[in-house]
């Protein structure tokens, strides 16, 4: 059995072997390490049925693991599920919902079932922050798709936990909405809240997520701090434009990774973003003494959506 | 954000959550749970008690019309116990609010005090309005009333839990109704809930004891009137072997998480 290693006190959950078989035979995980720090956005990418929600749902109780240690603020969440539970609020990938209960019967029953006094002050406010405040007494099967979205997160955060995973929150939600939300993820987690978010919008664990986690097939294949993923895989490209067309690429740039483009006029360098700051001057320079002339130049850094996709075909 | 710094041992509040969600349906479908039943019951008197009563005059000391009360609650007991318990249960694994459930700092035996206290509470409740209805139509004495509450509890415990039992093993709506339409709807009209069995013949009245519903109902008919098919000592035992069979397998599911977690 692993264990998770003691050290790791920062962590406010630890992952250690965390293995899944379903009882279908399909291994969903495969021996999963993965730290989370306390007061992070923790974005955990993946295609579909790579694991995600697997992952989340044995962390918060749902399904059982196969082998693996889990501590959440250093509580096993098998042996002191209450210690851990009563921590997490869980806002799943599915829209869940009752139907005939109201919006304000839901979140009270959410709060109560997490053992927590009735506190209206907070349901109110979680309300009022997720515009749901209007529709307080009406029943959960008249609001929208993206409304009962909402309630779900109202639900999460009703018992006022200390992480809170969001399984896809924003599939089929409008762009406003997704606004609403990153700045209510952005003010949880300034209240000390660690959240742990899964995304197929890119952009939006690009924008909003400190470290990122890639999940392919069972595997979690990388963990990295945002910047330094972007930095360390990214790519970036350097295009000119240039006054005379080529045909050929000259011999005497054979070392630089180029190629012709747009019949000749565009010559491309691609090149990792961690070897910027001297490869564009040294190969500016052998251009100049090689007397190429061009009209104009510009680069361009690969996105978190390029880094991704590289990865995940690569493993594929 | 507050910090929750202990965690308490048993979590009443999340118990009582539960418990209020259900009474809260029943009493958003409170034509179905109460009115339902009431009419039915009425019907069974006007034709069992008025139209064969009439021409069957006493069982064992009893006016007939008085001798099918117990009886009659009984019936509504075990199917209302049945059908609120098992569609609690069932119906957040259907719609996958489960998950909520599932994810709460709550224990599996909390869980169940407050799916099957709420469907009990809701039996209780109807067969003392079941009671209520009858006295209008027969005069009713109840000798043992301690005992008739106890049976009445015990009854409504035992069939909810079978219940829930059903509303996880059952896979889709048809397997909710079946056990209760093809299992415990004979076996009460076959267990003396419209007669003694001391009225059936002598091979038919040896399979009766075979069938547990006869000391359910026997039991519950000697706190009325004193009088029974088999002893009481022994009706009281079968309701508890019932009972306790009912919570080993509850046991038994949340050990194995047996359809609940994958
Ligand atoms: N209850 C289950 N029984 C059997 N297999 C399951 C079960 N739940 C999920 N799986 C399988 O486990 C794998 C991982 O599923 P999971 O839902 O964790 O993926 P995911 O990363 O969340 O995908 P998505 O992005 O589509 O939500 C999939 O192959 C899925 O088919
Ligand atoms: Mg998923």
């Amino acid at each position: 059995m692993d264990r998770v290693d003691p050290t790791a006190v920062q962590s406010v959950i630890s992952i250690a072997g965390l293995t899944k078989t379903y009882a279908s035979g399909l291994q969903a995980l495969k021996r999963v390490d993965l730290e989370i720090r306390r007061g992070e956005i923790f974005a955990l990418l993946g295609p579909n049925g790579a694991g995600k929600t697997t992952l989340i749902s044995i962390v918060c109780g749902i399904v059982t693991p196969t082998s693996g240690q889990v501590l959440v603020d250093g509580h096993d969440i098998l042996r002191e599920y209450r210690a851990t539970r009563s921590r997490i609020g869980l806002v799943p990938q599915e829209l869940h919902t009752d139907m005939f209960e109201t919006v304000w019967g839901t979140v009270r029953f959410s709060r109560g079932l997490f053992g927590l006094a009735p506190n209206a002050a907070h349901l109110e406010k979680v309300l009022r922050d997720l515009s749901l405040w209007e529709k307080r007494n009406d029943k959960i099967m008249t609001l929208s798709g993206g409304m009962k979205r909402r309630v779900l997160i109202a639900k999460a955060l009703a018992h006022e936990p200390q992480i809170l995973f969001l399984d896809e929150p924003t599939a089929g939600v409008d762009v406003e909405l997704r606004r609403d939300m990153w700045a209510l993820v952005r003010r949880l987690r300034a209240s000390g809240v660690t959240i742990i978010l899964t995304t197929h919008y890119i952009d939006e664990a690009e924008e909003m997520a400190d470290r990122i986690g890639v999940v392919s097939r069972g595997e979690l294949i990388v963990v990295e701090e945002k910047t330094a993923l972007m930095k360390k895989l990214g790519k970036k490209q350097l295009t000119l434009h240039l006054l005379e067309p080529m045909t050929a690429i000259p011999a005497a740039l054979a070392d630089w990774n180029l190629t012709l483009n747009n019949g000749g006029c565009d010559l491309e360098y691609t090149f990792l973003s961690s070897d910027e700051g001297k490869a564009i001057p040294a190969l500016l320079r052998r251009i100049g003494e090689l007397g190429i002339g061009y009209r104009d130049l510009n680069t361009r850094q690969s996105s978190l959506e390029d880094i991704f996709v590289s990865l995940v075909s690569e493993r594929a | 954000m507050s910090t929750i710094t202990h965690t308490r041992a048993f979590n009443g509040r999340g118990v009582l959550a539960i418990f209020r969600f259900e009474m809260a349906r029943a009493r958003r479908t409170l034509w179905q749970s109460l009115v339902t039943p009431v009419i039915t019951t009425s019907l069974y008197f006007v034709v069992f008690g008025a139209a064969i009563g009439s021409r069957m005059s006493e069982v064992d000391g009893v006016p007939y019309g008085a001798f099918i009360v117990p009886g009659l609650i009984m019936l509504s007991l075990f199917t209302e116990s049945l059908s609120n318990s098992s569609f609690g249960i069932y119906l957040p694994r259907f719609i996958g609010t489960i998950y909520e459930i599932l994810s709460a700092p709550i224990s599996a035996f909390e869980m169940v005090l407050g799916y099957v206290g709420a469907a009990a509470a809701k039996s209780v409740i109807l067969g003392l309005v079941i009671l209520a209805t009858a006295t209008l139509f027969v005069p009713i004495r109840i000798l043992h009333p301690v005992w008739m509450l106890a049976f009445l509890v015990l009854t409504a415990t035992t069939f909810s839990l079978f219940g829930f039992i059903i509303g996880i093993w059952a896979k889709g709506f048809e397997q909710l109704q079946f056990v209760p339409m093809l299992i415990i709807t004979p076996l009460t009209f076959l267990g003396g809930a419209f007669y003694s069995i001391d009225m059936l013949p002598g091979t038919w009245r040896i399979f009766s004891l075979f069938n547990p519903v006869v000391y359910l109902i026997s039991g519950f008919r000697w706190s009325f009137y004193g009088t029974s098919d088999v002893g009481v000592g022994i009706s009281l035992a079968a309701t508890l072997g019932i009972l306790a069979l009912c919570l080993a397998l509850v046991w038994w599911i949340f050990r194995t998480g047996y359809r609940l977690k994958t």
